[in-house]
């Protein structure tokens, strides 16, 4: 049985150490491709149609004169009539055309008659006292409404069992649901949903409680409460803002095989869902005869892990056309209406604590939205297990465009509403708030305790937090305030699913096939990094191959399972690869093939320098055939693993004239297991900083009230920070004893997890008040003030 | 983007030729920053575009000092004001202000005469909406009934609620400067900050100019001796960044205390907004951190918000003291 386990530290050449990205410089000099830059020969372009109104009935729609236009080859109805629209900006039509202008010019040819309809997209106002205990029985419109807005299957089971239905489901309408490709599990839920006509057609409420929890005796404990806090947090819409918009071309080279170049998070999984909506326009295709390729994705963030309405669209537009290859890239503003959503949490909390900072209750009515099915809870409260408290959270129906799962889903607005609740409680104790968490830290996973004490500890030392914290309010005299604030954050990551081949070629040359993707996260390098370690060989001399469907499958790049189940995969081949080739070489060097060991690009007997090869020379002894492997993961002997934790610092300055924020340092201290490369662990975590600044202090989707279309549609009143605006970044990766030999663990999300929080809880610490949501724009902070003077008057 | 025609004439005359009688025959394309932007966003669908950027004509082209003054041709880039010696030296507020606007990416295509007829932000015009953004279905204001976080405090009495897109212009205007309009049938000069107006309807533009007119000179008097000058904008961000407020203030000093002031500010109303109250409050007496807050409040003694822009009231303020305060302690003309 060979052995898979990491090599120890001594024995790395490669693992743990910095090594630069190896696709960087074909990124930073424009030879990368990706879909965007795919313009094969004979391309159309395509356009889309999108709905001007929130919420609609489509009427009627006449593509007859836009199909007559120059240049136009086809023309797609994404919703028909009868359709209720729940979102401004969502697809309707979708055309190909020779030239872009053209495709223009057909789109506005379309006549689309619309029956507007009133909508909703207030998420920040607190639903009424007792609202969403139910949100009335469902009409055939909202049926059809959650079916084509793709509402999560287990919510819309939900709300079919528990609030019903206000129109009679008869077999016909059945036949339609299940012509309209709607899953079984719904079908049933529908069949069982109880019938209410009483509710009619009446306009549901948007609002629906979705978690409803005691534990312990909340209720004594506050009675007897020696200290108790109250405040209101959160964090608004954003969006992912991928530097690559969503996009596909598709082609039919022939009537049975579809070629699609989209830009994906998940390569692997494309082929099957390509399939499957084809289905439901009436196309049979099989997986197998549809190829995806991606070789580089400009950002995904969360947001990439559907094949989306363009996803089987612009197929469909191919095939409408002949074959011909068809390009969708979305612009800038339906990126930012429709393709990604952070849903907003935000919570009133109470907290208590004993006198001497013991906490002892808490207490949170949360909502949010997450668009047109509303959303589910945030992990409240996050990290610390209060012995008793309640929660309550009541998602929030938006005609806004739905959300999508955003770096570490959830974490970071928990992270706002519970480290800010604790800090404000730290303030009333009159508490330095790493005292409050250290006192506090047996409400923590036991697992991960000791962790957030080292990790605080090193924390403490970058940024000089002891010695400079001080108590709210006394951040300097004048305008200029100065704060710190902290938070801790946790996540899972252990490595997803991952198939790779792997083949060691008689000239020494090797390659592996992987059907996964570099999200720009070192994904290509850190597999080289694995191969080369376990072969013994310079990263150079491997030719790694991703990002096609044909490869071998592995699975999508989110919630930070990449790396683990791709240095998984990667070392498992590898090691099978190098033992395969040893016990070739072993009789030649009349030795056994376990005494072999693979470094230095030779293959040799420790100790016994006419026992050796170079790696060529060994090749060669493979005569005409390469030794090929299969890596998977998981398989024998755990090299993953799951969770981690994170404390960060933030040090801010706030003119307390015009409420603006500087950050003008942030320090993160990390874990995550084994780190494959140093570097590009460290800039994962810088990278999450730069965002972290970026929606703590200007991100946020606004809709407008009376239209409910998105306002700040482009990236000038969607603020993302700028260069001026980053601060000094500091991190620490925690490795060695204690934290290798955990086995890879994912990184991507955790890092990104806390700057909202600690940024809030340092501008908190600056000014004296707490600004009770992110971003914390100069209207919020400016009003954060005026109510504390208002409260000092 | 919609098909049109384009023109790039070589002769001035050949260019005033080109230009439409009515709004939406001809536009003017000079860098194209805010432009282009425009039409493809839809929002602006000339049938003929007049690129100026070839026409002949040096002083177009042109810094040219003209009696003591400055003579800035219409083409000329945000970049080169930001970088001209003289104009650093004379009318340093002017050069700060052109320093600090948009990316130098922006400022190197970005011409002065595009910089003073660019079009409002408003999100509600951006998204087609039109310039006073009245509902169609209800009359209403969007403005008024929507999130207006960003509109106008000052001369907000309606029905156009935007504010006035430049941060350059409030320093012209500061300086005393005038402009040169030119069409095929002579010129004219007016006083910039006349040209600026609030329009009454939605065909109106925002600008006293004429569909075949061309902006062609900006015109600076003599910088008035031992005036004391500089600007203030309230940008979120460090750069790149639309302000929330601004002020350019020109303090002519008469010993220790100010003579006269011009106090003009930006992005608070539709137009570049001179504030005579401020003026007044800070004439006649020494500039301190008292006199300066003074000035701010009497600048935003009018001012009211719509509903969510209230926070600009203050910012405002802040930035017409700011301005005050650093125009006397280093500021100088
Ligand atoms: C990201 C970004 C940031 C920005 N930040 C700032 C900022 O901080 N401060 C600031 O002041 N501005 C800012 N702007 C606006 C920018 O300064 C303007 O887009 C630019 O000055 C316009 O000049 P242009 O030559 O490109 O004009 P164009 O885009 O060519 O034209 C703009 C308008 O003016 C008309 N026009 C142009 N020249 C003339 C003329 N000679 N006579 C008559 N009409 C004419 C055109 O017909 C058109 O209507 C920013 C823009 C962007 C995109």
């Amino acid at each position: 049985m060979p052995s898979y386990a990491w090599p120890p530290e001594d024995q790395r050449a490669y693992i743990g150490k910095r090594i630069s990205r190896v696709d960087g410089p074909f990124k930073v000099s424009g030879r990368a491709k990706y879909t965007y830059d795919y313009n094969p020969k004979g391309l159309l372009y395509g356009a889309v149609l999108r709905s001007p109104y929130a919420k609609a009935r489509i009427v009627s729609i006449d593509t007859s004169e836009a199909e007559k236009m120059p240049g136009v080859k086809s023309v797609h109805i994404v919703q028909d009539k009868g359709t209720i629209i729940q979102w401004a900006g969502d697809d309707v039509v979708a055309l190909a055309a020779v030239t872009e202008d053209q495709a223009e010019d057909a789109l506005r040819a379309i006549k689309v008659e619309w029956e507007p309809l009133p909508h909703f997209v207030d998420d920040e106002k607190q639903p009424p006292a007792g609202s969403g205990k139910t949100s009335g029985a469902m009409s055939q419109d909202d049926f059809v409404g959650a079916i084509s807005n793709q509402m999560p299957q287990g919510q819309l089971i939900r709300q079919l069992t528990t609030d019903g239905v206000s129109f009679k489901v008869d077999d016909e309408f059945i036949k339609q649901a299940k012509s309209f490709s709607v899953p079984q599990p719904i079908i049933d839920a529908l069949q069982k949903a109880p019938y209410h006509p009483e509710s009619g057609d009446a306009p549901r409420s948007p609002y629906k409680e979705v978690r409803s929890e005691t534990k312990g005796d909340p209720d004594s404990a506050f009675k007897s409460a020696e200290v108790t806090s109250e405040g209101v947090y959160g964090a608004t819409v954003i969006t992912h803002c991928c530097m690559e918009s969503h996009g596909v071309a598709a082609e039919w080279p022939d009537p049975d095989h579809l070629v699609v170049h989209i830009s994906t998070q998940s390569v692997s999984s494309m082929p099957g869902q390509i399939a499957g909506g084809l289905k439901g326009q009436g196309v049979n295709i099989d997986a197998a005869n549809i190829r995806v390729e991606q070789q580089n994705v400009g950002g995904g963030v969360g947001s990439k892990f559907q094949a989306d309405r363009w996803g089987i669209y612009v197929p469909m537009l191919s095939r409408k056309a002949g074959g011909a290859p068809v390009k969708v890239m979305l612009e800038r503003d339906a990126e930012l209406a429709v393709a990604g959503a952070r849903p907003s949490h935000f919570a009133r909390v109470k907290a208590a604590a004993s006198r001497d900072g013991q906490i002892t209750a808490w207490e949170s009515e949360g909502w949010g939205t997450g668009g047109p099915g509303g959303g589910a809870a945030p992990p409240l409260p996050y990290v610390f297990d209060v012995p008793n408290q309640r929660n309550r959270y009541v998602s929030v129906a938006t005609n806004t465009g739905p959300s999508r799962a955003w770096r570490a889903p959830q974490h970071p607005q928990a992270a706002v509403i519970t480290m800010g609740a604790l800090e404000d409680l730290a303030a009333r104790l009159n508490m330095n708030p790493v005292e409050l968490i250290r006192k506090n830290i047996g409400l923590v996973t036991e697992a991960r305790r000791q962790i957030y004490l080292d990790e605080l500890d090193i924390a403490d030392k970058m940024m000089a937090w002891s010695s400079r914290w001080h108590p709210r309010g006394q951040g300097g005299n004048g305008s200029m305030m100065q704060g710190l604030g902290l938070s801790l954050h946790t996540w899972g990551g252990r490595g997803h699913a991952s198939n790779c081949d792997l083949s060691i070629h008689p000239d020494g040359s090797v390659d592996i096939k992987m059907g996964t993707q570099d999200l720009g996260t070192g994904t290509r390098t850190t597999i080289l990094i694995v191969a080369a370690d376990t072969l013994g060989i310079p990263m150079e001399q491997i030719t790694l191959n991703i990002g096609d469907s044909s490869y071998p499958t592995s699975g999508g790049s989110g919630g930070s399972t990449t790396i683990g189940g791709v240095s998984s995969s990667t070392r498992r081949a590898a090691v099978d690869a190098r033992d395969a080739l040893f016990a070739k070489v072993a009789p030649g060097l009349d030795t056994s093939p376990e005494k072999l060991v693979a470094r230095g690009g030779r293959i040799f007997v420790e100790g016994d320098a006419s026992k050796s090869l170079t790696w060529k020379q060994a090749c060669a002894k493979l005569g005409a055939m390469p030794i090929t492997v299969q890596g998977k993961n998981p398989g024998p002997e755990n090299l993953t693993n799951s969770g981690v934790g994170g404390v960060q610092m933030a040090d801010v300055s706030v003119d307390t004239e015009t409420g603006i924020v500087k950050v003008n340092k942030m320090v993160a201290v990390q874990d995550c297991g084994l780190v494959i490369d140093l570097k590009t662990a460290e800039s994962q975590v810088l990278g999450a900083l730069i965002m972290g600044v970026s929606y703590a202090l200007y991100e946020e989707k606004i809709h407008d009230p009376t239209t409910g279309i998105v306002l700040n549609d482009n990236m000038e009143f969607y603020r993302l920070a700028g260069l001026g605006d980053i601060p000094e970044m500091q991190v620490h990766m925690m490795t060695g004893k204690g934290y290798d030999e955990r086995g890879v663990i994912g990184l991507a999300e955790p890092p990104t997890v806390s700057p909202g929080a600690a940024i809030s809880n340092a501008v908190a610490n600056a000014i004296g008040v707490r600004v009770p949501f992110i971003p914390l724009t100069p209207d919020r902070v400016l009003a954060a003030l005026e109510g504390q003077k208002g409260a000092q008057a | 983007m919609r098909s049109f025609e384009y023109a790039a004439p070589k002769a001035p005359q050949q260019a005033l030729g080109l230009l439409g009688r009515n709004w939406g025959e001809s536009e003017i394309l000079a860098g194209g920053t805010d432009l282009l932007a425009l039409m493809k966003d839809d929002v602006v669908r000339p049938r003929r575009l007049v690129n100026v950027k070839a026409v002949e004509g040096a002083d177009l082209h042109a810094l040219m000092r003209r009696q003591n003054g400055l003579q800035i041709g219409a083409l000329v880039s945000i970049a080169r004001v930001a970088e001209s010696a003289d104009i650093r030296q004379r009318y340093p507020m002017l050069a700060n202000a052109a320093v600090e606007a948009a990316s130098p990416q922006i400022r190197n295509m970005a011409t002065m005469g595009g910089n003073i007829c660019q079009r409002p932000r408003c999100w509600y015009f951006r998204n087609g909406f039109g310039l006073l953004a009245v509902d169609k279905k209800t009359g209403k204001s969007l403005v008024l009934e929507g999130d207006n976080r960003y509109h106008a405090i000052l001369g907000n009495e309606g029905p156009a609620y935007f504010v006035s897109p430049s941060s350059i212009v409030p320093s012209l205007v500061a300086y005393g400067a005038k402009i040169t309009l030119a069409s095929a049938k002579g010129t004219r000069e007016v006083p910039l900050e006349k040209f600026f107006v609030t329009p009454r309807e939605e065909n109106q533009r925002e600008h006293d100019l004429r569909p075949d007119e061309m902006l062609t000179f900006i015109s600076l008097p003599a910088p008035p001796a031992g005036a004391r000058v500089a600007h203030y904008e309230v940008r979120q961000k460090a750069a790149v960044d639309g302000p929330l407020a601004t002020c350019a203030a020109l303090l002519e000093m008469s010993g220790g205390t100010v003579k006269t002031a011009r106090i003009v500010m930006g992005h608070v109303a539709p137009i570049p907004w001179i504030s005579q109250e401020a003026a007044q409050a800070i004439a006649g007496k020494p500039v301190n951190e008292e006199t300066a807050e003074a000035a701010g409040a009497a600048a935003v003694a009018q001012a009211k918000s719509l509903g969510r822009n209230g926070y600009k009231i203050k910012l405002a303020r802040v930035a017409v003291k700011r301005a005050i305060l650093a125009a006397a302690q280093g500021g100088q003309a």
